[in-house]
């Protein structure tokens, strides 16, 4: 499953030298990172965000028959600018214009682009990209950014990959365009778990289903007779960890993508929910009430003795690790309503972070580490991010009731769930750190509980 | 004609209160044959079956306690319910229940998760005191999972936030 990365070499007739998955850093002095620190920094308010970018269509070298969308390599080749500007489209990111709104390019002009042309669009930055099919029936996809005005290369990739695999280069390019021009690091080529809603209020259907970052290879894994709750992605995709009431009592499941098998997390008979991975994924954290009274426990994700972490009277539930696996933060309603509480990863040092009044529940640790998001309950539930000490809170949305966030691998988007009011429909929504973007994600159907997995290797 | 609506309307009824207990579904009888041709087998002169669940629903004064908001304690009001729950489960002693427990939508969903658990538990602690084989009494939450009223304001939420007594073999 592991996508092949290529350094382009200079000449486009030559074959591109293999080597490990290093993104090209050419120097340039068109974009500097933004400065990170715990502050909160917020995505949208650099200039990047209004720059030009065009992407025509990749052209291939020469036309021929593939298993990938399109059928041949000219129409993958439109179809891969097509994600590559959606991606940055749909995330409100920079003003692209796509395939369809712009002429071919020939493919010897891949290399050399013909600046004059792009100046005279006001595109200030030039995303151009080939397909080419190998011997082997695989795919190299290649990409380039350009600096229009400078009439200059800032960077170039190349992915070699199997052709149902072919969304993949187009969202490594999409990450590639937005990384160098914003500084940030990537989040296209990830995957999202959730659960898929039908039926009415009383009776819904509820089922694990899988799909990228785009919502493309849409995946259905559990048929539903069982009701499926809160799935998380492993760090290394393999595994899901999720809630079922399978056999009529809620359980904590992992299961296998590979092979269709599950296990459950614990052979304990008490009822076990609230499953969260460790950033290695070594340790499944989860929530288990024994005579009502439910604490946070931690279990190794190959099963084994499990660890109490928790033992106050009220409910101590859910938890997020901190990137580097030293810190928990999680929820109690020991001092009253659900507030947030930071601790060791063996337990230690509990001490409640969440003082903005009203409720915080379902934090999630940011993948960056500067930034906590939550379900602030006071009136409406909305979503809302503090640092990891509680200070600098802001809420990022403001619906009838947002809850359970869950960040972009790269911690610059929150994805959430939305419920309507009366009619208790569900759909999954992102909105980044401005609050400013949001937008629904398309699903085949209603939608809850996201879970936004790393990006892919 | 009058009857045979009648019949239907008992059968939503018995359908709408049974819903949480996952019983199997009965369509009620089709309109004009159900009095002249078919051979009704003799009727129970008592009502229902002895310690079935129709009789469990006959004998008790409630299958269900309610929760304030975010509470779990057990009232002087669910105190008479799951004493008459009690007097039935004394009268039936090889039969067991399951205490199902529920929130309201207005809350995250793991910590409903452990609220349902939390109501349930309160109910069954309460049917242990009152001399219960804690053996015979089964939790488990639902969270928010299973609503039974509809709407989403107090009224439909207060209705919500409940444990509910199913009898099983």
């Amino acid at each position: 499953m592991k996508l092949r990365f290529l350094v382009l070499a200079a000449g486009m007739a030559s074959i591109p030298t293999l080597v490990a998955a290093q993104q090209v850093a050419l120097p340039t002095s068109a974009a500097e990172p933004a400065d990170e620190g715990l502050t909160g920094s917020v995505s949208d308010e650099n200039e990047w965000q209004d720059l030009g970018i065009a992407i025509p269509a990749f052209p291939t070298n020469a036309s021929v028959a593939t298993e990938a969308t399109g059928g041949t390599t000219e129409a993958l080749g439109k179809n891969v600018a097509r994600v590559v500007f959606n991606d940055l489209k749909n995330n409100g990111l920079f003003k692209p214009l796509g395939p369809d709104q712009l002429p071919a390019v020939a493919f010897p002009q891949v290399a050399a682009p013909t600046f004059d042309t792009w100046r005279g669009r006001s595109a200030e930055m030039l995303v151009q990209g080939f397909v080419k099919a190998n011997p082997d029936g695989r795919l190299t996809v290649g990409c380039y950014l350009y600096d229009v005005a400078l009439g200059s290369e800032l960077a170039r990739q190349g992915y070699v990959v199997k052709p149902d695999e072919w969304r993949r280069a187009a969202h490594k390019c999409a990450d590639m365009v937005y990384s160098r021009l914003s500084g940030e690091s990537p989040f296209f080529d990830s995957k999202i778990a959730y659960i898929a809603e039908t039926g009415p209020k009383d009776r819904r259907r509820k089922q694990l289903a899988i799909m990228d970052s785009d919502g493309a290879n849409h995946r259905f894994i559990t048929n539903g007779q069982a009701t499926a709750l809160t799935p998380r992605y492993s760090p290394d995709y393999s595994k899901i960890v999720y809630l079922s009431y399978l056999n009529g009592a809620p359980r904590i499941y992992v299961y296998n993508v590979g092979t269709g098998q599950q296990t459950l997390v614990t052979s304990s008979t008490n009822p076990t929910f609230a499953p969260r991975w460790s950033p290695d994924g070594k340790w499944i954290l989860y929530s288990m009430a024994i005579a009502g009274n439910t604490d946070i426990y931690r279990v190794p994700a190959t099963g084994g003795t499990s660890t109490r972490l928790t033992d106050s009277p009220g409910i101590d539930v859910g938890g997020s690790y901190s990137p580097d696996g030293s810190k928990i933060v999680f929820e109690s309603d020991r001092s009253g309503g659900q507030q947030l509480y930071v601790m060791n990863a063996d337990g230690s040092n509990q001490k409640r972070i969440s003082f903005f009044g009203g409720r915080a529940a379902t934090p999630e640790w940011s993948p960056r580490g500067d930034q906590i998001a939550f379900t602030h309950m006071a009136g409406n539930f909305k979503i809302a991010v503090t640092d990891p000490y509680g200070k600098g809170m802001r809420s990022l949305t403001d619906s009838w009731q947002d809850e359970a966030p869950t960040w972009s691998p790269n911690g610059r988007i929150v994805q959430f769930f939305r419920t309507e009011r009366g009619s208790g429909k569900t759909g999954i929504w992102q909105v980044d750190l401005t609050g400013r973007n949001e937008r629904k994600l398309n699903t085949p159907v209603d939608g809850s509980d996201p879970a936004w997995g790393p990006v892919l290797p | 004609m009058n009857r045979s609506l009648l019949i239907a309307g008992i059968a939503a009824t018995t359908l709408v209160l049974g819903a949480c207990a996952s019983k199997p579904k009965e369509l009620p009888p089709e309109p004009g044959t159900a009095n002249t041709q078919t051979t009704q087998p003799p009727m129970q002169p008592s009502g229902p079956v002895p310690g079935s669940q129709a009789d469990f629903m006959a004998s008790v004064m409630s299958d269900t306690v309610l929760f304030d908001l975010d509470r779990y304690n057990i009232d002087a009001s669910d105190q008479g319910i799951l004493q008459s729950q009690a007097q039935w489960l004394s009268r039936y002693p090889n039969k067991s229940v399951t205490i199902e427990g529920h929130a309201d939508e207005r809350g995250t969903r793991d910590y409903n998760l452990a609220l349902g658990e939390r109501r349930a538990n309160a109910a069954k602690n309460y049917l242990v005191s009152l001399g219960i084989e804690p053996g015979r009494v089964m939790v488990v939450s639902y969270g928010k999972e299973r609503p039974i009223a509809l709407g989403s304001d107090e009224e439909s939420w207060a209705r919500n936030r409940r444990a509910v007594t199913v009898t099983v073999n």
